[in-house]
């Protein structure tokens, strides 16, 4: 085993990290494990892909890479559309579907109908992207040394950057602000929250935006390491899942404790056992989690 | 042999046999989620366990990969059923004293890794190449391709047509009404003494066993499985099946597979036939839609869940 | 009732959490500026639903609620408090996972921005354990000093009405005597108090006036002080028999 499974793991610990806090907090909120995150992941990314087209149509010039970086203007411009859209898509599904069920149906068929949304959803993009793989950028970059014999590529430490960025801005939003605030305390106690006169209903909007903005911008540096492909978001539910769970449902950080984790844990897993099987370590973990401390990290008894 | 008449029969008998074969992982799924309501996303898995194993003991020795102990096929059955409850069980047992949603995050696992297993350990699956030469029942026949596929409708229904009367019994038995009452009203059934955490996890087995065994005659039928055989879409149909029958009824279980079944074959015919090719993969995306679609639509439209089998309890209720 | 104009009006009320069964089923009430109602009467008479249902959190079939003169009954309960009309539950009534001073300024959410500030630092002067509380995960406090919290709470956007679920549930007889002084002096800052009570002695002892509902429905309603004496009231509200309205 080398040293540069930091770097490898660190990367994907802050991928499945963007995504598990958006499971974490709906699941925490809205009482129920969304199995379509996994495609707003997906849909940030082909979203990314779409509009940067268009952007670089217009703008002569725009997708070349920036510096050392792969990573063109267009893309990133188009990232925050992305965002945006994919905001809007967890919305539109909220409204047309799990709205409809809240308060009135068992949460397990919520879970069922979060299900056949991201089957909908996958076979979508597929139906319009095919499931050949896409790249939003065909320059090959190569990992130069960073110190302590560890390499990484230019791309892999901005984004590493971003996603910092990204999970420190979220972790004030929830502890320094008025939404914040409200937000933890619709999870806690939906009628208390009224009372106090918090909009619960404004508050899951803003939780399902939030989700699908960081969904979508863990596709889009997935589709910037890797490549994007229908499949991208619904692999990585497993980790998400594993991630939530083992930071204790509900917790920002223990969401990003937990994907650090699993990230670290599937670097070591490519490491010893070979690339193929990467997604067990997730599973191994959430059973650990569930056999021996299902309240997780920074759970609280439910 | 005359084709005008061989080639319709062998057809329809090879259509029915997948039929049933989905009919019996269906009415797996109906013991778990439609008498018990426990949700099993991962269906996949425990009918990829079931096939592998008795794969794995009823093939002749083959160099490079474990097993192939040339056992009779009966015994690989029995095999399927017991590996495919017993993972169930594990999987029960860990997730069914905490919430609903850790069972279906689990069993998703489970499919996630079992499908890993079947791609990468080639010592034990074969890898992508999977498992040739699982020997098939009436092997004799399979000179006259109608006749071998008669022959195996034949044994596929009477396995349907037991379980089918063995569940039914079971459902009006002390145990089904057990169930049903823990289903219905969970802390009743706690102040009598009831256990509902066994209870379920028993439901849950018994189930994953019926999609183990299903899983291996399927295997036993084609003669060679291989992990591209078992994708999410087979999930994703039996749920279908399950909802277009009618959850918690096991005539509607065995119909609604037929149906879909059906739509499913006749859908990929046209597409086969009538698309170009190069819109093929476009075409069977839709199918997927289709199904995402009416699994979403159907929870809402129906709001109590897709229990819908209240006439069924009360007539169970009426005859006793 | 007082000669005075009632600011909170509840007339027929029928609520419950399923269209078919009410369990609040034609009760009235009414409360002035700077007066104490007490809602009395036997377990599952409907109380506890009545102040639910006015606070917005049962759904509410028929009757009216008017507050300051507006039509408040199907008003959303998260605008509620804005108008000036707050609620304290019996039970899990502060956020326990907040910290005091986010409890507090979650609540200072509905108050324009800059008068956040002073509220919540008017509130400390007003709870001085909380203030020395503030950094305390909610959930670590005595439950003393969480009923003080979560009054300090519905206090804090200067509402014109209070309604209290059971205010001394819990509490040592001190603790109540204390929240009971605490109630009175908020009264005497003009604030109208609605108190729903199982400690029927207490609460008549404190309220100006009481109503005694029995199967979601006023049974009885007057001054608190002729309740008190009334013989019949006291054998079967005050010796803690239960009655024929307990179902």
């Amino acid at each position: 085993m080398t040293p540069q499974v930091l770097v490898d793991g660190l990367m994907s610990g802050a991928l499945i990290g963007l995504g598990a806090i958006g499971v974490t907090l709906t699941y925490s909120i809205l009482g129920f494990a969304n199995f379509a995150h996994g495609e707003f992941i997906s849909f940030g990314a082909y979203a990314t892909l779409l509009v940067a087209s268009g952007i670089s149509a217009l703008i002569v010039g725009s997708d070349q890479g920036i510096g050392a970086l792969s990573i063109s203007p267009a893309v990133i411009g188009a990232s925050f559309i992305a965002m945006a859209l994919t905001a809007g898509l967890a919305l539109a599904l909220d409204k047309i579907l799990f709205s409809r069920l809240r308060g009135k149906s068992a949460a397990i068929s919520i879970v069922m109908a979060s299900f056949g949304a991201s089957m909908a959803i996958r076979a979508s993009l597929e139906f319009a992207f095919t499931s050949r793989p896409a790249y939003f950028s065909r320059d090959l970059e190569i990992a130069r040394p960073i110190g302590f014999s560890l390499r990484a590529t230019p791309d892999q430490i901005a984004l590493l950057a971003v996603a910092a960025a990204l999970l420190i801005g979220v972790h004030l939003l929830l502890t320094r602000t008025q939404i914040g605030r409200a937000m933890r305390a619709v999870s806690e106690n939906p009628a208390l929250a009224r009372v106090a006169g918090v909009d619960v209903d404004a508050t899951i909007r803003f939780v399902w935006a939030i989700g699908g903005a960081l969904a979508s911008a863990s596709g889009v540096m997935l589709g910037l390491l890797v490549q994007i492909r229908p499949f991208m978001g619904f692999d990585l539910l497993l980790p998400l899942f594993a991630a939530a769970i083992l930071g204790g449902i509900g917790s920002a950080p223990g969401a990003f404790a937990g994907a650090l984790i699993i990230g670290l844990g599937e670097a070591i897993t490519v490491q010893l056992a070979g690339s193929e099987w990467r997604a067990a370590f997730a599973f191994l973990v959430l059973i650990v989690v569930l056999v021996v401390r299902p309240t997780g990290l920074a759970g609280r008894p439910t | 042999m005359t084709f005008d008449l061989i080639g319709p029969i062998a057809y329809a008998s090879f259509f029915l046999v997948l039929a049933l074969v989905n009919a019996l992982v269906c009415l797996g799924l109906n013991v778990q989620w439609g008498q018990t309501g426990l949700f099993n996303v991962g269906v996949v898995g425990f009918v990829a366990i079931g096939a592998y194993a008795s794969a794995l003991l009823t093939t002749p020795p083959s160099q490079g990969r474990l097993g192939g102990f040339a056992l009779p096929i009966l015994v690989g059955w029995l095999a399927a059923m017991v590996a495919s409850g017993a993972v169930s069980a594990f999987v029960g047992a860990v997730t069914l004293r905490l919430r609903a949603d850790y069972l279906a995050i689990t069993t998703f696992g489970v499919a996630v890794v079992v499908q890993l297993v079947a791609l990468n350990a080639q010592g034990l699956t074969g890898g992508a190449f999977g498992v040739a030469f699982i020997p098939r029942p009436f092997d004799s026949l399979a000179s006259t391709p109608a006749l071998y596929d008669l022959a195996n409708l034949a044994l596929i229904a009477i396995v349907v047509v037991v379980v089918y009367v063995a569940l039914e019994r079971l459902a009006r038995s002390p145990w089904g009404r057990v169930l049903r009452a823990i289903r219905e009203d969970e802390r009743a059934a706690m102040a009598l003494g009831k256990n509902p955490v066994r209870y379920r996890l028993q439901a849950f087995a018994l189930g994953g066993a019926l999609m183990g065994l299903a899983g291996a005659i399927g295997a036993h039928f084609i003669g060679f499985i291989a992990p591209e055989n078992y994708t999410s879409s087979l999930t994703f149909q039996v749920w279908a099946m399950l909802i277009v029958g009618g959850s918690g009824n096991n005539l509607g279980a065995i119909i609604g597979a037929g149906l879909v079944w059906a739509l499913w074959s006749a859908s990929g015919l046209i597409i086969a036939d009538l698309v170009p090719a190069s819109f093929e993969a476009r075409a069977a995306a839709l199918r997927i839609i289709a199904i995402g679609v009416l699994l979403a639509t159907m929870i809402v439209v129906r709001p109590r869940g897709l229990i819908g089998e209240k006439a069924m309890v009360s007539r169970h209720l009426d005859k006793e | 009732m007082s000669g005075r104009t009632p600011l909170l009006i509840v007339d027929k009320l029928v609520a419950g959490y399923e269209p078919d069964l009410p369990i609040v089923n034609g009760a009235s009430i009414n409360v002035a500026a700077s007066e104490i109602i007490a809602v009395l009467g036997p377990n599952g008479a409907g109380k506890s639903t009545l102040i639910k249902a006015i606070a917005g959190l049962v759904p509410i079939s028929g009757g009216s609620v008017t507050f300051a003169g507006h039509d408040v009954t199907l008003t959303p309960a998260h605008r509620l408090i804005g108008a000036g009309l707050a609620f304290t539950p019996q039970t899990e009534n502060v956020f326990a996972s907040l910290s005091v001073a986010d409890n507090l300024k979650l609540a200072a959410g509905v108050l324009p921005k800059t008068h956040r500030a002073d509220r919540i630092a008017a509130a400390y002067e007003t709870f001085p354990d909380l203030a020395r509380q503030r950094g305390l995960t909610a959930g670590r406090l005595s439950g003393g000093q969480r009923q003080m919290l979560a009054i300090a709470r519905s206090l804090l956007v200067g509402p014109r009405a209070l309604m209290l679920d059971e205010p001394s549930a819990g509490l040592s007889p001190k603790l109540v005597e204390m929240i009971f002084a605490t109630l009175a002096d908020i009264r005497q800052s003009g604030v109208a108090i609605v108190l729903v009570e199982q400690n029927t002695r207490a609460a008549l002892a404190l309220a100006d006036r009481a109503y005694i509902l029995v199967q979601g429905r006023n049974r009885h309603e007057g001054p608190a002080r002729a309740l008190t004496s009334d013989p019949m009231v006291a054998a079967l509200y005050l010796g803690g028999v239960e009655t024929e309205g307990a179902p």
